[in-house]
Formats: structure tokens, C-alpha cells, sequence
């Protein structure tokens, strides 16, 4: 038996070698690849998400105006906040994890290729589906938080909450699935000498994000199913008049929507914790202190759920716990940020485009931050709740924090995923484009917020004095737009470059900048074997100068899992089931039974599919 | 270096297999603590009966009718699911040891169990049903048929995993091994058993 394993894996490393076409893309379980899907639909959710936002910033640049209708507003709004949070920032998060974590932490694959393979395809269908509402004219329009009892049949008749609902779940099933698969690859697959305390930040940063992952996901589903009973088969959970509480989804959609928040920003200062290091030449100052308030934000993240529910009136106890609970929040905050600084002090700063976005994620996180910190005390968050001054400091946070380091991260990582880099002075463009951009856009939301402007409404009478400001914040938003086409422009330039980029252009500290850029589909020829933090950086020291360029090699030997298009057809089940729930009330329940046969036929195929004898643990050994 | 000794190779020693089931069931108990904490949040605000633990009258009928629950099935199946645990262990005893008949007949012992188990919630729901409570006639209905048919839709995916290892097991392709296998669906299944132990005297004992 050992001897046809044996055969098997060299069959398959003697087909080796770039494999290109739409079917190797469909087919593949390589992380590598299925982060750039991630990426690559993940941006262009994003940018669907920015147009959702332009056409907001159009309707408000005047007074009275009537750009759009109220009803399009709110489609708007609310397909604008839930894009950005779980098709965007969220698997833009992703195709980092999945591009980096085995690359850093010095392993083959993740621990379940096949399964990374289907949380994409179950991402990709679960955006679409949610998408698919607009087709049919029937957006999602009571906001990314669906409250009840807005959702209810009664007050929302048609299928947009429908869509909300089932375009969530499945997205819920993708992220628990890769949130599984990435706990258990950085928990079991670290090189041989990679203890957890030597692990990048950004591994640890990612570890904490599965783990509030996993736990907040699984509340926010039960509450999808109580609306989907209630919406579908007559149960009142959320409505009073049957004697159900609509005040329990605020709870159960905090409970998660708390935790969620640092879903996303978490990730966030993973990247920056790896940007600002090489750029300034020194190791991150405060390492431990870095992951221990990474575990204590994720930790006090499910005790504040109900700082979003001041208004709700849920008297002085509750009020001063959360209240409490949230302004702790502040002094983990804080010692990263400080960690951040010190890490900068006395450094040899090289600002490359990288480092630019990653400062400037520092700025503009502390003011989100500090504008957070402003709406912890009750009463001050009764007077900025449901004001553009809330609106203002979650972009901070959300844009300010998540994006501009994605974004570091995408300069910083671009050269080792697609072997060009970045044009450096079209970065600097895209950076203050962005940097100037973004703040005339939130900055006066401040403003407006606290002279009384409210969220979630089409326009304002003119009498207020908010339009100068309005005008102000529209003009801004364009200008981030910009930034962005030049971006793309600037992507659309590097494509056209020689692939030339060295393995290490910014004399990293981590693994996978020792392999060539872009890696081959097994990462490592050999598995490294780690001795301490920064491990390329000692490398670098040992030999008193740069590493030689890695060479390209055949990779014979080396086990690799085939490819299979099983991932695909198991979560077009997961994803059939949800919309034979919508369909229900037309096609009756056969189609949920269809939609489960469906999904147990790829699972099945799957489990017993040839050329995987065994559920596989990708081996660490190489040759 | 030999294939086997790559799959030992992890960072912890643990087969990351097993380690990913560990970590699904840790997801899944904020699954069933938000089931759970659904219901005991909407226990007493049924407007109308039947109720769970109290008397109740028929609006239309003016009849004063009984608590709908009965302990009694519900205690046979509470039992036999807890036995369940204990032969999918010597199932799993069975399968390490390579001792194929122990295999055999302790998972045939815990399908059965499993599969009465489902039998019975089926038979209580329909009974339900014919009594009046329906998941739209009040509160108690409506978290009392989602929290436990969520937990039976558990026990159904683990009769279902289970039934795939036996029938592995008698084709003779689960061998001590690949006993892995076996062990995975047997952790599942513990945690659907410890899950009911909080379930049943939550919904049936506790007033």
C-alpha cells in the first residue's frame, strides 16, 4: 500500500508545473489560488460596494434633492454596509489568510485543502445570491442589522429581507467552514520550531479572528433561522402580537455584531504589525504584549454587545456594565497602538507604499478610536445614536483601520503573489488620493452628526445648514473613488511588466519572503525548521548579507493534493438549499429536499473521491 | 521517511482531523446555547396554550386540558441515547483492536438506539400536532419545535455519518488505521448526547 501512495505521489509531481485555465481554477485546492479568488472577487464586491456609496454621496449632495427615491436609498444603504462588511473587508481578510498563513507559518497547504476550496465557492455563491436581489428590484432595504420588526412579513412583504437572510446564511456557512480550517492549520501545521509565541503577529492576529469566528458565527445564524421561521412558517419570535420579543434579535445580532466588528479589524493589525517592522527596520517592539491585547480585545469584543442597544432603554445596570466593559476596550487598543509607535521609534523609516498606508491606518485608527471611546458613556451615545456621527466613526475604524491596511498589505504582499511590483509612485498618488479623499468625506460627518443630521435618511431640508458640509463630504467620496482607479490603474500597469520581482524585495522578516516570488504551488522545497521570531532577519545576520535568490526546482517528490471539483458541487448544494427556502412557497418543500440530496451527493462524493484513500493531513516531510 | 510518520508530523501530535471536530462541536455550542438561551428567553409567553408544565383551556371549547409534555417516552429515549455513548465507544474499542464482530455489533447497537431516538421526537412531534401545539400556535410551540428539531436534525446527520461507518465496517474498509474515521462520527456523536442532557431537563423537568 505504501509502495502505490508512493507511485501516486510521483505520478502526480511529474505532472508538476503551471497549470492554467478556467477548469485548473475551478478544480483547484491550492491556497495560493484560492486567495487570489478571494481577492479578486473579494475587490470587486468592493468597489460594487464603493458605487453602492457614490450614488448615496450623490443623492445627499444637496438639500431636498431627489436623485434617487427613498426606496432606492435604502436598498442602497443597507447593500452598501452589508457588501463592504461580509463581501468585502471580510474575505479581503481572507485572501491574506489564505495566501499567507501556510507561506508564514511554513507549511505545504492548510490543513483541509478541499474545504478551503468550498468555503470559496460558498462565499462566491452566497455574494451572488445576495447580489441576485437587485435583478428582481428587491434589495435588502432595513439595513445591514435587520431589525426586527422592520423584517417581519407584515412589515417587509416582499423578498428583499428574503434575500438578506439566505445571502447571509450562506455566507455564514463559508466562513464557519474556512474558520474551522484555519485554526486547525496555524494550531497543527507550523514548521518544526515555530512555537506559537514565535509566530508572525499576523498569524496570531488571524488564529484570534477564527476563534471570534467561530464563536460569534454560529449565534448570528440561529438568529437568521428564528426570522426565516418567522418570516416563512408563522412563528412570532420577533413579533409582539404573537407574544415575541423584537428586542431579542438586537441582542442576538450584537452578541455576534460586536465580536464581528473585530473580525475585521483584527486581521487589519495583523498585517500592520508586519508592514511597519521591515519598513522601519527593527523587530515589532512589545511582541507578547502585541498578542496578549490582540486576546483580551477578542475576549471584552462578546462582553459590549449591548453598547449598541443604549437607546433601547435597558436601564442604569446593564447601562454601566456595557458602558464599563466598552471603555476597557480602549487600554488594549492602546497598547497596540503604542507597540505600533514604538516599533516606528528610533527606526531607520523606509517609506515605501507599504509603509505610507500603514502609518496612515495608525492616524486615522486612533481618531476612530478616540470618536468610539466618545459614545462608550450613555448619554452622550443617546445624543450621537442614529447620527452621522456614528456614521463617521465606524469609517474610521472600518475604512481608516481594515482598509487602508489591506491595502498596505496589498502593496507590501503584491511582489511575493504575483511576481511584479507595484508602481511605487502611482502608490504614493493612490495614498493621498485615498488619505485626503477619505477624510474630507468623514471628517465633517462629525459634524453633521452632532448638529443632528440622522443615518439611513434620504435627504435633509435645507433649513438645517448641513448642505456645505454635505457637498463637502460628496466631493470627498469622488476622490476616494479616484483613489482607486488609480489603483487599478496602477495594477493594470504592473500586469504588463516583466515578472520579475525578487524573492525578498523589502528584506523581510518572515518565511516567505525565502521562497521565490511567486512561490511554486508546494511553497517550501524543504520545510524550514525555525529558530526564533524573525527568522529570515537571523538568517540574514548569520550570513552577513542578503539571502541568494531561491532557485526554481521541479518539485518531484512532493505530495500534493489533486485537484477536484467535488468543493464546487457540495456548496452549489449548501447554496440550493437556501434558495429552495426562499422558493419554498412556490415549489413546496421537494426543492429543500432536492437542494439536501444535492448537497449530500457532493458530500459524499467528496469523502470517498479517488486519489484521497484517507482524509489527508499534508505532510510536513518534503522528499 | 515513510508516509505514516508525515501524518504524525503536526504541531501538536493530534491528527488535525480530529482537531477540526473538536473545533466544529466548540462552534456548535453557540449554536445550541443560542437554541437553548431562544428558549428558556420565550419560556411563559405563550399567549394561548397548550403549555408545557401547566394546565391550559381550549378558548373554543371551554375544555381545561392537560400539560401537553409526557416524561415517560421522552425519559426511554433520554436513555437509551446516553447508552448510545457508551456502545459507540466499544464500537470504537472494537474497531482500534481490529476486533470486527465487537465493531459490528456495538454500532448496530448505537444506530438503533440512534434511529429510536428519532423515531420517538417523530412520534412526539406528530402527537403535538394532533394535541394542537403547532410551531405557529404560541411561544412555547415555536421554541420548543426549533430547539429540539434542530437537536433532532443532529441526531439524524449522526445516524446518517454513523450508518456510513457500519456500512464501511461490514465492507470491511474500516480497519484499526483508518479507525479515525469511526472516532470522528463518535465524537459528534457524544456531543448531539451531552447536548440533549441539557436539553431534556430544560425543556421536560425544569417548571
Amino acid at each position: 500500500m505504501a509502495t502505490t501512495a508512493l507511485d501516486q505521489q510521483h505520478a502526480h509531481a511529474a505532472a508538476h508545473g503551471e497549470k492554467t485555465g478556467l477548469w485548473s481554477w475551478i478544480t483547484t485546492v491550492d491556497h495560493k489560488r484560492i486567495g487570489i479568488l478571494y481577492g479578486a472577487t473579494a475587490f470587486f464586491f468592493f468597489l460594487l460596494g464603493g458605487v453602492e456609496a457614490l450614488i448615496i454621496r450623490t443623492q445627499l449632495a444637496r438639500a431636498d434633492n431627489n436623485f434617487i427615491d427613498p426606496d432606492t436609498y435604502n436598498q442602497l444603504f443597507t447593500m452598501h454596509g452589508t457588501t463592504m462588511i461580509f463581501l468585502a473587508i471580510m474575505p479581503l481578510s481572507s485572501a491574506f489568510f489564505n495566501y499567507l498563513i501556510p507561506l508564514m507559518i511554513g507549511a505545504r497547504d492548510v490543513a483541509f485543502p478541499r474545504l478551503n476550496a468550498f468555503s470559496y465557492w460558498v462565499f462566491l455563491l452566497g455574494g451572488l445570491l445576495l447580489n441576485a436581489s437587485f435583478l428582481f428590484g428587491a434589495a435588502p432595504d432595513t439595513g445591514w442589522y435587520g431589525y426586527a420588526n422592520l423584517t417581519s412579513r407584515q412589515f417587509s412583504p416582499g423578498p428583499n429581507v428574503d434575500f438578506w437572510n439566505m445571502g447571509l446564511q450562506v455566507l455564514g456557512v463559508a466562513s464557519l467552514a474556512a474558520a474551522v480550517n484555519f485554526f486547525v492549520t496555524i494550531i497543527n501545521l507550523r514548521a518544526p520550531g515555530m512555537t506559537l509565541m514565535r509566530m508572525p503577529v499576523f498569524a496570531w492576529m488571524t488564529l484570534i479572528t477564527q476563534v471570534l469566528l467561530l464563536l460569534a458565527f454560529p449565534v448570528i445564524a440561529v438568529a437568521l433561522i428564528l426570522l426565516m421561521f418567522d418570516r416563512f412558517w408563522g412563528t412570532h419570535f420577533f413579533v409582539p402580537a404573537g407574544g415575541g420579543d423584537p428586542l431579542l434579535w438586537q441582542h442576538f445580532f450584537w452578541i455576534f455584531g460586536h465580536p464581528e466588528v473585530y473580525i475585521l479589524i483584527l486581521p487589519a493589525f495583523g498585517i500592520v504589525s508586519e508592514v511597519l517592522p521591515v519598513f522601519s527596520r527593527k523587530p515589532l517592539f512589545g511582541y507578547a504584549a502585541m498578542v496578549f491585547s490582540g486576546i483580551f480585545i477578542a475576549f471584552l469584543g462578546f462582553g459590549v454587545w449591548s453598547h449598541h442597544m443604549f437607546a433601547t432603554g435597558m436601564g442604569p445596570i446593564p447601562d454601566t456594565f456595557f458602558s464599563l466593559a466598552t471603555m476597557l476596550i480602549a487600554i488594549p487598543t492602546g497598547v497596540k497602538i503604542f507597540n505600533w509607535l514604538g516599533t516606528m521609534w528610533f527606526g531607520s523609516l523606509q517609506f515605501k507604499t507599504p509603509m505610507y498606508f500603514a502609518v496612515g491606518f495608525i492616524a486615522m485608527f486612533i481618531i476612530g478610536g478616540l470618536s468610539g471611546v466618545m459614545h462608550a458613556p450613555p448619554p452622550a451615545d443617546l445624543q450621537q445614536n442614529d447620527t452621522y456621527f456614528i456614521v463617521a466613526h465606524f469609517h474610521y475604524v472600518m475604512f481608516g483601520g481594515s482598509i487602508f491596511a489591506l491595502v498596505a498589505g496589498a502593496y507590501y504582499w503584491w511582489p511575493k503573489m504575483f511576481g511584479r511590483m507595484l508602481d511605487e509612485g502611482l502608490g504614493k498618488v493612490h495614498f493621498w488620493l485615498m488619505l485626503i479623499g477619505f477624510n474630507l468625506t468623514f471628517f465633517p460627518m462629525h459634524f453633521v452628526g452632532l448638529n443632528g443630521m440622522p443615518r439611513r435618511t434620504y435627504t435633509y431640508p435645507k433649513e438645517l445648514n448641513l448642505e456645505a458640509l454635505n457637498q463637502v463630504e460628496t466631493v470627498g467620496s469622488f476622490i476616494l473613488g479616484l483613489s482607486f482607479l488609480v489603483f487599478l490603474i496602477n495594477i493594470y500597469k504592473t500586469t504588463r511588466k516583466p515578472k520579475n520581482a525578487p524573492a525578498d524585495p523589502w528584506n523581510g522578516a518572515t518565511l516567505e519572503w525565502a521562497i521565490p516570488s511567486p512561490p511554486q504551488e508546494w511553497n517550501f522545497d524543504q520545510v524550514p525548521t525555525v529558530h526564533g521570531r524573525d527568522p529570515l532577519w537571523e538568517l540574514k545576520r548569520q550570513r552577513g548579507g542578503p539571502l541568494p535568490e531561491p532557485p526554481h526546482t521541479s518539485g518531484a517528490g512532493i505530495h500534493l493534493p489533486n485537484p477536484s471539483y467535488w468543493p464546487l458541487v457540495s456548496a452549489f448544494g449548501v447554496a440550493s438549499i437556501f434558495v429552495a427556502i426562499m422558493m419554498s412557497p412556490k415549489w413546496g418543500p421537494w426543492g429543500i429536499v432536492a437542494a439536501v440530496a444535492l448537497l449530500f451527493f457532493g458530500i459524499y462524493n467528496w469523502l470517498f473521491e479517488k486519489g484521497y484513500s484517507e482524509f489527508r493531513t499534508p505532510s510536513h516531510g518534503g522528499h | 521517511m515513510s508516509d505514516h510518520a508525515h501524518a504524525l508530523e503536526t504541531s501538536t501530535g493530534l491528527d488535525s482531523r480530529k482537531l477540526a471536530i473538536w473545533t466544529f462541536i466548540g462552534s456548535e455550542c453557540m449554536f445550541f446555547a443560542t437554541l437553548i438561551s431562544n428558549y428558556l428567553v420565550n419560556k411563559g409567553k405563550s399567549l394561548v396554550g397548550p403549555f408545557a408544565h401547566e394546565a391550559w383551556t381550549d378558548p373554543t371549547t371551554g375544555n381545561v386540558m392537560e400539560p401537553i409534555i409526557e416524561i415517560p417516552l421522552v425519559t426511554v429515549g433520554t436513555a437509551l441515547l446516553l447508552f448510545s455513548s457508551l456502545f459507540v465507544v466499544l464500537a470504537l474499542y472494537g474497531a482500534q483492536k481490529g476486533n470486527r464482530k465487537m465493531l459490528l455489533v456495538w454500532l448496530g447497537a448505537t444506530l438503533l438506539c440512534g434511529i429510536f431516538f428519532v423515531g420517538m421526537q417523530v412520534y412526539e412531534f406528530t402527537h403535538f400536532a394532533h394535541k394542537g401545539l403547532t410551531l405557529q400556535r404560541n411561544m412555547f410551540g415555536a421554541s420548543f419545535f426549533v430547539l429540539t428539531g434542530f437537536h433532532g436534525t443532529h441526531v439524524t446527520i449522526g445516524v446518517i455519518w454513523l450508518a456510513t461507518m457500519f456500512v464501511l465496517a461490514v465492507r470491511r474498509k474500516l480497519p484499526p488505521e483508518r479507525s479515525l474515521n469511526l472516532e470522528m462520527a463518535a465524537l459528534y456523536w457524544h456531543f448531539v448526547d451531552v447536548v440533549w442532557i441539557v436539553i431534556f431537563p430544560v425543556v421536560y423537568l425544569i417548571r
